[in-house]
């Protein structure tokens, strides 16, 4: 068993966890963060996808020892502590860019990380950077519809509904 | 009236949760004391089993109980919820599911024992000790090989792999012979609806607990239908009665099907629990979804279109194997039959059809119902059949369906069903206007000059959705009712909790039922909260599949709402002093007609629970009614979609440029989320069009089982979509006048892109190219090019 430290949510979290255990395992079993989800066992589907220290990263696909010393969001660190939604998370809502919601944690975490990369990105952009989560139930049309007025750009040029 | 009643966009409540990490899916339950269990699944095909020696995996660290078939032997295997009679008047061959195999192993990922340890690493680590002798056997794979004299058979107890052979409408057949033999022009088209996998992102789940206190069981599972789990896994399987069982599916991630049906793990965990006196705990990897949770589709079809010398339609003849798997899962036998065949007459007036089906085991993963279940088998082949006639006479495709279009209902179609209602022109003319078919041409040559083929395609559907009349489906074989119940209790301060049927895993429920109750009372949506997914709570009723939640479990929500109002107004023209007929409910208010006195909606729930001023010698005290809604007949959503592709002939790729649909749904509660569920369906059928399939090599190896074999559509296969739902024949039987939207999309458009993609090769003169087989690959494509 290794000892590991980390920032989550800007809180710091430690804990024992086996060489094998993986980065989602420690935040939805030790942490009990459990808005990060688990979809698939190959990397293919998003639904685990966090930022760590800054990237966004498939939980899934990293040791937790690995993120020993770094700093992590999860979903549950993304809306103000009051609870309002980020604008992103907002434009979700808006424009119905989800409906089980299980991929939904991975969508707005990688999102996040395309804009904050790629402020205002195009519609070809977007579905390019949404290529590693997959989503079974929207389509897709309205997460890149959302990600677009997240981003302050006019929607109307993505058809009508 | 409220903001947010019938017909407002509503924005989603539950999307709250799930935004912010908060929702509550069933690998979230974490139960004190759980131990984890791991399943050990056959990696051959087809096998006698010999032995399983578990003793070097219980001497494991942290094993805690090792259970194989043997364990099963005394219980009921899972059951089929559907018989069917063969064409002779016989039953349907029905062989046992065990919960755990014995005897044999029948499929690639055929549970052989259950490591139950106390972390699920250590389950997985243990259950590698486990030896397990396996005398290989000859795998039945291909459906026509399992139907040949002296073939292997996939269940040693059955005379053969033939589950069964329907003839629908058997009194019809001679007759539609005669009129294919007679006819001035027939349509021959073999094809292949590939077998598919359903793919909720969230793999299964299944918690199972057990109460030493009062020997109650609890199993939490992700599920559409938790009622139906109950009755079937209680009753069938582990023989505990209803009020010792509670099921729970708290939010699901998705279903299309794939989770409607009772599983062996459901019912291990269950039985676990009991056996240990602790929580057992089950979470699907994705692999282990691939090769246990029930495919899709999975037919190969010969169908003849015959038309008269005016190109009129004048029979129908189909001939179809479809798959079932190595077992009957819980409505398997109920898809190739009854949820396809009567459906062949589409949107046409075709006096004559007749479907023969052959149900065959196989040595795969059990098939079930799928997004749209039968319905897309039967659209893809009457849509597919049409579009080639077209072609052989020279006509145009959306002319020769316009021509043979039913335009009078009711309609009694020749396999069984009768549409109440339609607008086959309306739905048509909207999509003509939508997908600017007129400017087609135009993107034909600016395509042309990059040296692309470009293809339209378009196609009609219906379905028969809202299932179903009890009655009927009854005689048809189905061994349950098919009503769907709710409860609407008022609370003393005026809100309402509403009990349902229904499941929501997607669909918004939460959201957009509370619109109705908001619009018939006429108070604010948010003092309404509906409670579904757990049998403690919701009436006994059958839960969300076949586009159902609205038209049935709406539909009892509607009526036990219209009981609430009529004890509402009782109790208001007591407050008031009048005779009951003439209080009038507005606006959350009721008032004397003609007058200004009223009381609040508040002031009469307020009173029913306070009953101090209260006619108590005639009225009991309290809010709160329960309604069993049984429907008088489907219903009959129906549509129009267009595709447009390009289609490099360099490389075979095919890329969709546009997808239009025009849906005539009946009346719609939020037209937001109606946007959304056509979006979805439109993505699955693009995604069964041109990617997804589920692959057995001939010793029935899954090759398909990861993200990384089995091609999910990713946001960059597919477009933004138009689609308009105007087009509006209010449903006549049930009093929302709603027929129900989820599956239109996934069975409207694979006929529309692969229309479209012969139409874009045609174009490029490869005229002998009649049809290439779903997923239309580049590789397809191309291959079919060089012939």
């Amino acid at each position: 068993m290794t000892d590991v430290t980390m920032t989550v949510n800007g809180k710091t979290v430690s804990g024992k966890v086996e060489g094998r255990t993986l980065l989602v395992e420690f935040i939805r079993e030790h942490l009990e963060l459990t808005g990060t989800h688990v979809g698939c066992d190959t990397s293919q589907c998003g639904a685990c996808v966090v930022h760590v220290n800054g990237q966004a990263v498939k939980s899934c696909t990293m040791l937790a020892a690995e993120a020993d010393g770094g700093t992590v969001m999860t979903i549950e660190g993304i809306s103000a502590p009051d609870g309002t939604l980020s604008a992103l998370q907002q434009a979700f809502q808006d424009h119905h860019g989800l409906q089980c919601g299980f991929c939904t944690p991975g969508m707005i975490m990688s999102a996040s990380a395309l804009l904050k990369d790629n402020p205002k990105p195009s519609e070809a952009e977007i579905r390019e950077y949404l290529e590693g989560n997959i989503c079974r139930c929207t389509g897709y049309h309205n997460i890149v519809k959302a990600i677009m007025a997240a981003s302050g750009q006019d929607v109307s040029a993505i058809a009508a509904e | 009236m409220p903001d947010g009643g019938i017909g407002a966009s509503t924005k989603r409540r539950e999307d709250v949760r799930f935004l912010t990490g908060a929702g509550n899916y069933t690998d979230d339950i974490n139960l004190k004391g759980q131990a984890y269990v791991h399943f050990l699944r056959s990696d051959v095909a087809h096998g006698r089993l010999k032995s399983v020696d578990t003793a070097a995996a219980e001497a494991m660290p942290g094993v805690v109980r090792i259970f194989t078939g043997a364990d099963f032997e005394e219980i009921g295997g899972l059951p089929c919820g559907w018989q069917v009679t063969d064409k002779h008047g016989n039953p349907m061959q029905e062989p046992k599911h065990p919960v755990l195999a014995s005897g044999k192993v029948r499929h690639v990922g055929d549970p052989i024992a259950a490591v139950i340890a106390e972390s699920v690493q250590q389950a997985r680590d243990a259950a590698e000790a486990i030896v397990v002798d396996i005398e290989e056997l000859p795998a039945v794979i291909n459906m026509k090989d399992a139907l040949k004299d002296g073939a292997t058979k996939v269940h040693d107890d059955l005379d053969n792999n033939l589950c069964f052979a329907w003839g629908f409408v058997e009194d019809n057949r001679e007759a539609v012979d005669q009129a294919i033999k007679n006819a001035a022009h027939v349509t021959t088209l073999e094809l292949v609806n590939n077998r598919l996998i359903a793919n909720p992102m969230e793999p299964r789940v299944a918690v199972g607990d057990f109460s030493r206190h009062n020997q109650d069981s609890t199993l939490y599972t992700t599920s559409q239908n938790p009622h139906v789990i109950r009755l079937l896994m209680g009753a069938f399987v582990l023989g505990i009665p209803e009020h010792k069982l509670r099921v729970v599916s708290p939010d699901v991630g998705g279903g299309f099907g794939t989770k409607i049906f009772h599983y062996a793990e459901e019912a291990f965990v269950t039985w676990a629990a009991r056996q240990l006196h602790r929580p057992v705990k089950w979470t699907s990897t994705r692999a282990e979804a691939f090769m246990s949770d029930a495919h899709g589709r999975d037919h190969v079809t010969k169908i003849e279109l015959a038309l008269d010398a005016d190109n009129n339609f004048v029979a129908l003849r189909t001939d179809t194997h479809a798959n079932m798997g190595a077992y009957l899962s819980t409505f398997a036998s109920s898809v190739p039959t009854w949820l396809h065949g009567t459906l062949m007459a589409g949107n046409y007036k075709t006096p004559l059809i007749y479907v023969h089906v052959n149900a065959v085991f196989t040595n795969t993963v059990p098939v079930d119902a799928y997004r749209g279940a039968g319905r897309p088998e039967a659209t893809f082949q009457l849509e597919r059949v049409i579009d080639k006639a077209a072609r052989e006479l020279g006509v145009d495709p959306i002319a020769l369906r316009r021509q043979n279009f039913i335009s009078e209902f009711p309609y009694a179609t020749p396999v069984a069903v009768e549409y109440d209602t339609g607008d086959y022109v309306a739905t048509m003319d909207k999509l003509e206007e939508i997908a600017d078919i007129a400017g087609f041409a135009a993107r034909r040559a600016e395509s042309e000059k990059k040296g692309k083929l470009r293809g339209l395609g378009v196609n009609c559907y219906i379905e028969a959705c809202g299932i179903a009349p009890s009655n009927l489906v009854g005689q048809l074989g189905a061994r349950a009712g098919l009503y769907d119940a709710a409860t609407v209790r008022v609370n003393a301060t005026g809100s309402i909790s509403v009990m349902v049927g229904a499941h929501s895993h997607g669909q918004g429920h939460e959201t957009a039922f509370p619109q109705v109750i908001a619009e018939m009372i006429g108070i604010d949506p948010s003092m309404i909260e509906i409670v579904h997914g757990d049998t403690s709570k919701i009436p006994f009723a059958m839960g969300t599949y076949g586009s159902r939640s609205l038209a049935v479990c709406g539909s009892a929500m509607v009526r036990a709402t219209e009981k609430i109002i009529n004890k509402a107004k009782r109790i208001a023209a007591h407050l008031l002093e009048v005779s009951d007929a003439d209080i009038e409910l507005k606006d959350g208010k009721f008032s004397v007609a003609g007058t200004d006195k009223s009381v609040d909606w508040g002031d009469v729930t307020l009173s029913a629970y306070v009953p101090h001023n209260y006619p108590l010698e005639h009225i009991e005290p309290g809010l709160e009614e329960t309604a069993f809604y049984d429907p008088a007949n489907f219903t009959y959503p129906a549509g129009a979609y267009a595709c447009e592709v390009e289609l490099d002939p360099e490389t075979g790729k095919v890329e969709i440029c546009s997808f239009a649909a025009a849906d005539d749904f009946g009346n719609i509660i939020n037209p937001m989320i109606v946007d959304g569920q056509v979006h979805g369906g439109i993505a699955q059928g693009i995604g069964q069009a041109l990617l997804e399939r589920a692959v057995y090599d001939d010793n029935g190896q899954l090759l398909s089982a990861s993200y990384m074999d089995y091609a999910m559509p990713r946001a960059t296969d597919v477009p933004s979509y138009k689609v308009d739902h105007s087009c509006q024949t209010p449903c006549t039987h049930n009093p929302l006048g709603v027929k129900g939207c989820g599956e239109a999309g996934a069975i409207g458009s694979p006929p529309a892109v692969v229309n479209a993609v012969i139409d874009a090769l045609h174009s490029g003169g490869h005229d002998h190219i009649t049809h290439i087989d779903m997923p239309v690959s580049p590789a397809r494509v191309w291959a079919a090019m060089q012939r």
